[in-house]
């Protein structure tokens, strides 16, 4: 049997699992999102949209995936 | 010159960007984007606020605010609505910024959900640290004029006190604290919140505040793109009227005819 690795993260509050060395740029387009439409914080630090790529996700990574939505 | 030239030529600025609508618009509440849109693009305002919000992650097709409201031709300002403390409004501000790429943010730190009146300590303590951080500011506040002197001290770009508590179309409560902070005000002065309908908004401009923000006013209008047109006008006749200058005040008649020649 063959199993990759994963790690366990929290993406906007649910439990993911996803594979070891995910980048986020990668992980963005798995979701769908537009990489240029949205900001990410990993662990209470924005991580710059120029790092998407490079920025691997690791196990207990608590990861908030935010846009723009309608408000006064 | 005419008003209708008058009115253009006028602009006011905040944090170095100009602007000729002194209306700022919110975007939620609305039936659909579609009404949105339209409402916005009836108001004639420049700037819009939205609120920074977790992607839906199990249906990242939804419709998106940017592809009804385009952020290169409107600028969007990036609120803090719905946070209690100053470390929440602040985090939520950094997640704007790089969302958006540009500094200039609405800062509001609510004190309670009942009045969602603003807690002024943590609402100045997060502006100096906003400031700090090369945040451009433009705050809700109280109607209070020794709260906006010290917001305007700790770097806020626009003190924005409100007329009454947020969507309670109130109108403005206290004529008297907004005029005196539009004349202690070294930065402009917005009243944001509390706006019911047009002649709210008209009084607002002709107290000398240089812009009005409103949200439900608009959005929970019978027909929101009427409103929105309603809004646009009596902010451009409040301001036509303060800078008009108005009559004084008498307590009793005078009459408009002469008496002269009277048969």
């Amino acid at each position: 049997m063959e199993l990759k690795e994963s790690v366990a993260i929290h993406v906007n509050g649910d439990e993911r699992h996803v594979t070891v060395g995910l980048t986020l740029a990668e992980m963005l387009r798995e979701l769908g999102l537009d990489a240029r439409k949205v900001a990410v914080e990993r662990n209470l630090e924005i991580v710059p949209r120029g790092t998407f790529a490079e920025v691997q996700v690791e196990e207990g990574d608590r990861l908030e995936i935010v846009h723009f939505v309608g408000g006064g | 010159m005419t008003a209708q030239q008058d009115i253009r030529a006028d602009t006011w600025s905040v944090a170095g960007r100009t602007f000729s609508s002194r209306l700022i618009v919110g975007t939620g509440k609305y039936k659909s984007l579609e009404e949105n849109a339209a409402a916005v693009e009836a108001s004639g305002a420049e700037i819009v606020t939205v609120a920074v919000r977790r992607v839906n992650i199990s249906d990242p097709n939804q419709p998106m605010l940017t592809d009804f409201i385009d952020p290169k031709k409107i600028t969007y300002l990036p609120n803090t609505a719905g946070c209690f403390t100053a470390e929440d409004a602040i985090r939520t501000l950094r997640l704007a910024r790089e969302a958006g790429g540009w500094n200039l943010v609405k800062l509001e730190v609510l004190g309670e959900a009942k009045t969602l009146y603003p807690d002024m300590r943590e609402t100045l303590r997060a502006t100096e640290i906003l400031v700090k951080e090369g945040f451009e500011p433009m705050v809700y506040c109280v109607d209070d004029p020794i709260a906006a002197k010290q917001l305007e001290e700790a770097g806020a770009v626009a003190v924005m006190p409100l007329g009454a508590p947020i969507g309670s179309g109130l109108g403005i409560q206290n004529f008297v604290t907004i005029r005196l902070i539009v004349e202690g005000a070294g930065v402009p002065v917005l009243v944001d919140a509390g706006v019911g309908t047009a002649s709210d908004a008209a009084q607002a401009l002709e107290l000398g505040c240089d812009g009005v923000l409103m949200n439900t006013a608009i959005a929970e209008a019978k027909d929101p793109v009427l409103m929105a047109r309603a809004m646009r006008a009596a902010v451009e006749a409040g301001r036509l009227a303060y800078l008009a200058g108005r009559m004084q005040k008498r307590r009793y008649a005078d009459p408009s005819s002469p008496l002269a020649g009277l048969i």
